[in-house]
């Protein structure tokens, strides 16, 4: 099969269109879920809060304003496939470099920095890029800006096996109590099962990247998605916190496989304002 | 929403005595802008005996890291971050004469004590609505910290900013309470 060249110049651009993309534009699904936990949800208050996050969603729209203040650190996900030839440079510089645009120009806040001096370099690079090979001579991009409210309630624990399925939804559901009200719920719980302590924080990552209302194929896991989502909304938190049914919009799970000694449980909590923009090159 | 309380800044104790948790607000005048790096300075200056550069007497805190304006506005997006990470400096400024604050989320229950101490008051403003809430800041400017950047103090204008009572001066927590009604264990 030919080789397909393509200039990293290419990825800088959509990077940059697709971070401006992602934090001013929810998508569409994401306001239908949000619809329908208003039309359910039993808290005034909860309903008030959710019918605001339908007009925070159109102003953001509309004003070309970051949805929340929070844009995040800009998590790329990049799938390369292997038969295309990079040209014209360095793609994890070239990656940075949408990032730097696409934050500037869209004037987001930059809120990556050095963990040690806590200087700011004031572009919110460098992106954090999850990299992965594909077949084929597409390249699939997606921008995730990741707001930290969920992401520091997030936790992973490396269970024995007797833990059990019961063990691991336990700690679904106990990570999404201690949050509270703290990471701007209604949430979207992602959890990663099986892999390593790395992957099955990736595993959790990347079910967030799951298009809104669709469950895992492998119907054990799909109940079990079903089931946590029942049960983290028996909690009681609500939106923001403040009381009612609605504490998560959903609940992915996905599963790699493990070691015969353990059973690894990540739980990544994104918030309300759960922003991503793909795109092919 | 019609029936929201309405308050303005500076908070006087006849102001705040009154207020219950869980009743919604509507907050009218000036507030401080300020995050994780102010928070640290100003807990820093205390702790050295030095005033603070802001006198917080009366004043209310907003815990915001907003994004830049865009040309002919004000304000970026600029809706509250987790206020518990501002928890440890929080009752020494209390103690200076912070009267309120706005922020997202439940705080400690030293935090909680030192409001009850201090007759203050803890706001819940809406996690995740920067976009909404910058149409009720009507004027921003950095007072101090300047190499903070998003993180510099700043005076807001605030106009009918919507706000719920989170913690009020009597140490009612609706954080605390909010979720049984609906809790089903």
């Amino acid at each position: 099969m030919d080789v397909r060249e393509v200039d990293v110049a290419e990825i800088t651009e959509a990077v940059r269109r697709l971070c401006i993309e992602a934090n001013t534009e929810l998508d569409p699904d994401l306001l239908d879920a949000y619809a329908r936990a208003r039309d359910n949800e039993e808290s005034p208050l909860g309903r008030d809060i959710l019918g605001k996050m339908l007009e925070n969603a159109a102003i953001a729209r509309q004003e070309k304003l970051p949805a929340c203040q929070d844009t995040g650190m800009a998590l790329v996900f990049l799938d390369l496939g292997q038969d295309v030839h990079l040209v014209g440079g360095d793609l994890t510089r070239a990656v940075d470099e949408g990032v730097r645009r696409g934050y500037a120009q869209g004037r987001f806040r930059a809120s990556t920095l050095d963990p040690v001096t806590r200087k700011n370099p004031g572009d919110n690079t460098p992106a954090v890029l999850h990299l992965r090979l594909a077949p084929g001579r597409d390249i699939g991009l997606t921008v995730m800006p990741k707001g930290f409210g969920g992401e520091n309630f997030s936790r992973v624990r490396l269970f024995p096996p007797a833990a059990g399925l019961e063990g691991v939804r336990r700690f679904v559901v106990e990570t999404v109590d201690l949050a509270g009200s703290r990471p701007c719920p209604p949430v979207i719980v992602g959890v990663g099962l099986g892999g390593t302590l790395e992957l099955a924080a990736l595993t959790a990552k990347r079910s967030l990247l799951r298009p809104m209302g669709r469950r895992n194929p492998d119907p054990d896991l799909a109940a079990l998605e079903m089931e946590l989502l029942k049960a983290v909304n028996r909690l009681g938190i609500g939106p923001q916190g403040l009381g009612g049914r609605t504490t998560a919009l959903d609940v992915r799970v996905d599963a790699t496989p493990t070691h015969i000694g353990s059973l690894p449980v990540a739980v990544n909590l994104q918030c309300h304002c759960h922003r991503q923009a793909s795109a092919t090159l | 929403m019609s029936g929201d309380i309405e308050l303005t800044t500076p908070l006087t104790p006849r102001a705040i005595g009154p207020l219950c948790a869980g009743q919604q607000v509507r907050l009218t005048g000036a507030v401080f802008a300020a995050r994780d790096a102010a928070h640290k300075r100003m807990a820093a200056h205390l702790l050295m005996g030095q005033p603070l550069p802001v006198d917080l007497r009366g004043q209310v805190i907003y815990y915001v890291g907003p994004t830049p304006p865009p040309p002919g506005r004000a304000m970026g997006s600029a809706g509250p971050t987790t206020s518990a990470r501002m928890d440890p400096y929080t009752p020494a400024l209390l103690e200076a004469g912070l009267a309120g604050m706005i922020g997202k989320g439940s705080r400690s229950a030293e935090v909680v004590s030192a409001i009850t101490r201090h007759g203050a008051v803890y706001f819940a403003a809406l996690g995740g609505l920067g976009a909404l809430l910058s149409r009720h800041i009507t004027a921003a400017e950095v007072v101090v910290w300047e190499d903070l950047g998003t993180e510099a103090v700043r005076r807001l204008e605030v106009r009918d900013f919507p706000l719920v009572v989170a913690v009020d001066s009597r140490g009612n927590d609706v954080y605390a309470t909010a979720r049984f009604p609906y809790r089903q264990d």
